[in-house]
Parts: structure tokens; sequence; C-alpha cells
């Protein structure tokens, strides 16, 4: 992992993109049995851009994240953002031995953030995700939803130019998915983070994505990429975010059917 | 689908915007609905289900205590009355010698425990996160702890002598191994999406084991501290029960080992009820409070 900062560092800071994936591809096992998981991806994110990365299971779409995080190296290619990109998980990964509002003061910590100005900072995260009241909550208090707009207040406390999002809203359910998808894409609108998140939901994706990237499975690789350019806010139920879910289900069904074939 | 476009409530045809509050409002709806917090247990109530059972057990225990004396099943000499163990603890008590008992153990107990853990926890935590050692020495560490520390009393009395050094020798023997052991089990258990969590925030190294490791890992080290504090006692005791001098100072196990010397059955009785009662008083008082505000302020116990 340290290895990956070093090159994330090592880059000009007049970069172009929030990150750039160049030609990786990532294999796992032993040289007897590797499999292929990843095969020579290219994605580029533009600062402040909003990509989806779409796929079925086993397309290699956290691995993929993984890698861009950091957490793990690439078997070839290289990968390259501006600092350590910020992380969300589909389990929120709040710490439960601290309250709502200390999470967000750790990461402020381990960014460099001096004592003084923590506080006033976690309050005014906080109350960006509108859980102004929630500092002082034990994690375990919180509902799904509001846990969730904590590990985003988390991980918007890293400062970072990019946030990676592994299908963070999986779990929660329809109602407050949507509402999220809403403070999204407002919080998104109100900053100026690139995000690249992660989902297996067509629909999620049009909503959200100004791009929208189809994976293939086994091994991963670009199938297709849309640009979205419906009007945000945008709602799921917009004929023009239901059109375009039709044809990219259309694609990725086309992308699975492949696999029945041998 | 093939009946998309049967009548339905065009909710698409509404666009887009939403008025910002609108959402703000929704979402503090949301919040409201799913965070409901859990009712406070009244007092009288805790009494009844906590307090009342075991005042209960003791009571009956003491009733058939008492009708086993009176039915003379054993004589006075071996099972001596619940009346003449109170009579022993009202004439120590009238000597002032029976807080001195209590103290000369608990303090040796109490230092001793706080030696073990300043030795154990950084041990535990070398085992469990660096591979080698862990390799070398964990069997040994779980192995010792099945092993009872009564053992370790003819070894320590040979090597260091009847003084305090040796009572300490035979606690650390037997609570390091279970203090360690637990901080191990405790960084076993931490989930790993702690650890990956903890990466991404730029906790790596010290940082992670200080920030992430040693809190998400709590919960199974308090754990291997409680057992940690029965082994010292245990050990303590099979220490001054077997190792006892006049310069030792009369602590709870030479006061049962008096009790057997002076054929007063009734203050063997009384060192054996002051070392549950203390062994018991610590767990109460200290480590089970302990333990479940650690395990309730994260949510992993409700109360009940």
């Amino acid at each position: 992992m340290a290895s990956s900062l070093v090159k994330a560092a090592d880059e000009t800071p007049a970069v172009e993109h929030a990150a750039r994936i160049d030609h990786v591809s990532k294999a796992f096992g032993t040289a007897a049995g590797r499999q292929l998981v990843l095969d020579d991806i290219t994605l580029d994110v533009a600062p402040g851009e909003f990509v989806t990365l779409l796929g079925a299971s086993g397309c290699g779409k956290s691995t993929l994240l993984g890698l861009v995080a950091g957490l793990d190296e690439p078997s070839a290619g290289t990968i390259s953002t501006g600092g350590r990109p910020a992380l969300m998980f589909q389990e929120h990964a709040l710490f439960p031995w601290l309250t709502a509002g200390k999470n967000i003061e750790l990461a402020l910590r381990l960014r460099g953030v001096p004592r003084p100005e923590r506080r006033g900072e976690a309050e005014r995260l906080l109350e960006l995700v509108r859980l102004g009241g929630a500092y002082g909550k034990r994690v375990h208090e919180l509902s799904g939803g509001m846990r969730q707009r904590v590990a985003l207040a988390r991980a918007l406390a890293q400062d970072s130019r990019l946030l990676l999002m592994d299908e963070p809203f999986a779990a929660l359910d329809a109602i407050t998915r949507d509402v999220l998808h809403d403070e999204l894409t407002r919080i998104w609108r109100e900053t100026d983070v690139s995000i690249l998140f992660v989902t297996h939901n067509v629909r999620e994706a049009v909503r959200l994505a100004q791009r929208v990237v189809l994976l293939s499975s086994r091994p991963g690789r670009v199938a297709r990429e849309w640009q979205v350019d419906i009007p945000q806010p945008r709602r799921i139920e917009d004929p023009g975010v239901a059109a375009l879910s039709l044809e990219i289900t259309e694609q990725l069904r086309g992308e699975i059917r492949r696999h029945g074939r041998h | 689908m093939a009946g998309t476009d049967t009548t339905r409530p065009a909710a698409a045809g509404t666009g887009a915007a939403e008025a910002p509050g609108d959402l703000a409002g929704l979402e503090a709806g949301l919040d409201a609905l799913e965070s409901a917090g859990p009712a406070r247990v009244p007092l009288r109530r805790t009494l009844i289900d906590k307090v009342l059972p075991p005042v209960t057990a003791v009571v009956l225990v003491l009733v058939v205590w008492e009708l086993l004396v009176l039915a003379h099943v054993a004589p006075g000499y071996k099972l001596p009355s619940p009346g003449a163990v109170w009579g022993e603890v009202t004439d120590a008590w009238e000597q002032g010698t029976l807080l001195g008992y209590i103290w000369t153990s608990v303090e040796r107990g109490l230092l001793g425990f706080l030696l073990a853990l300043v030795i154990g926890t950084p041990l535990g935590l070398v085992v469990a996160r660096v591979r080698p050692v862990r390799a070398a020495i964990g069997p040994i560490l779980s192995g010792l702890q099945s092993l009872p520390s009564v053992a370790w009393v003819p070894p320590a009395v040979i090597w260091l002598g009847l003084n305090d050094r040796m009572m300490y020798a035979v606690i650390l023997l037997g609570a390091v191994p279970s203090i360690a052991n637990g901080l191990v089990s405790g960084v076993d258990q931490v989930p790993p999406l702690y650890l990956r969590a903890g990466r991404t925030l730029g906790a790596t190294g010290l940082r992670g084991t200080w920030h992430v490791v040693m809190p998400a890992a709590l919960p199974g080290y308090l754990a291997g501290l409680k057992q940690g504090w029965a082994f010292s006692w245990r050990s303590l005791m099979a220490a001054e029960i077997i190792a006892s001098s006049p310069d030792l100072g009369i602590g709870l196990g030479q006061l049962l080992e008096n009790g057997r010397t002076n054929s007063s059955m009734s203050m063997v009785f009384l060192a054996i009820f002051l070392i549950l009662i203390v062994g018991i008083a610590v767990d109460l008082l200290f480590f089970s409070p302990l333990e479940r505000w650690v395990l309730r302020s994260r949510g992993l116990v409700t109360k009940s």
C-alpha cells in the first residue's frame, strides 16, 4: 500500500484528472492457477466528475476500487490519484467505540488537522450531511441511512479530491436509498469532489452519474461508456433515466449471456 | 414487464426539482422514524431481576447449612455452624485483624495483577501482530494457561526464597498468559473491515494499532483481564497456603492454613468465605461494570 501512495505523490499536482487508471490488470492466485479478474482497464475520472462503474457480480468492480484506494497492488499497469482517495464501503465501517462526531474527528486527526479545529470541522461536516445533532450519538443509536451519512461525512473529512464509493447504499431500504441519492447529488454539487461510484444497480448508476462505465465480467473489461446528459437533480423515476437504464440493462444482459455459452 | 403502460400515478412526470427544504424535512422524518431510543428500566425492576435471585440463593444455602448442623450430620469440629463462623468474623473484627488479613492478600493480588497487566499487554500485542513471534511463542503462551500456577510455587520458593518476590513471581506466571492470550484473541476478532477503513483513513503502523486495533480489540482484552485477575487471585492463595512464614504476614491463605493447624474449622471456613468474597467483589465492583459499559457503548448488548 505504501508504494502506491508514493506513486500518487510522484504525480505532478497539475494533473488533468482526479484518477487515471492506465492499462490496469489484476490477477489472483498462484502461477499454477492464475485467475485474471481485471483485464487492461483504462479509465480517467476528471476533476469534479461523477462516474459510476457498473457491472454484474464477479466483474471485479470492487477489486478495481480497492486498487484505486491503494488497498492492493495492480498486477500490471499504473493508477495515479492526486493523494490518498477517500473510500466508502457498503457497510458503514464506522468505529463503534467512537461517537459519530469522534469518528469524523479521527479522520481529521489522521489527516493532520490541529486539535482546536477538529470539533468545529466535524460539526460542519455533520451539518453538511444534515445530521447537526448527531455529534454525540453512538453508531448503534443511528439508523442505517444516518450511519451511511456519517460515513460520508467521515470520508469527506479526509479532504480528498477523489471519493470512492463501493455500493454504499446497497444495504438500505428503497425509501432511504432514494433520499440518499438526492443527498449525495447535492453534496457532490456543493463540493468539488470527484466520485467514482461502484454499483450493480443500473438505475442507481444512471440516476447519479455524469458518465456510466459498464464492465464485462470474468475478466473485467470496459465494455461501454454512456454520457448521461439528463440535468440534475434527477429522479430515479424520470423517463430519461428509465430509457437509458433500459438500454444499459440490455447491454448488461448481453454481457451476462455471453458467459452461459461456454 | 408487459404491464408497464397500465394506469399508474405519473410520478416520473412530476419533474426533477424538489425544494431543498422538502428533502431536509423528508430526511428528518426518516431519521426520527428509524431511531427510537430504548426505554429505561425502573430501579425496582432491576432490584427484583438482578439482586433478589442471588440473595435468595445465599439465604437458601445458609438455611440448608444450619439444618445440616442441627441434624448433626457431622461433628462440630468438622462442620461448624454458621453462627460459629460469624463469631469468628466478629472476633477478628473486634481484635482489629480482619481488615489486615484481607488487605495483606488484596494488596499483593492487585499489585501482582497490575504488574501482570504491564507485562502481558505489550507481550500480547507483539504475539498478535508479529507473525514469527506468534509462531514461536503463541502455542507456549496458550499452553501455559492450562498449567496450574500452584506448580510454580516449589521452584519459586527455591529460587527466590520465602518472601513477597516469590508470591509475585507465582502471580505473574499465572496471570500474564491469560492477559496476553485475551489480547491476542481480541485482536484476532477485529473485523477486517475496521482495518481496511483505518488504512483508507491513514491509520497504518503504530497509529493503526493505537487508533483502530487496540480499541477494536478491547472487549477480548477485557475478558482476558478478568480471567487474569481470577488467575492472579488463585495463584496467590495457592502460594500463601503452601508457603507460610512469619515474615510474610498473615494473608487469607495463611489464615486458612493457620485454621487447619489449630484445628479450627470455623477459621478455615472464614478464610474460604473471605477469599470467595474478595474474588466476587473485585469482579462485581470493577470488571463487570467495565465490561458492561464497553459492550453497551458499542451496542453489543442491550439492557437485559
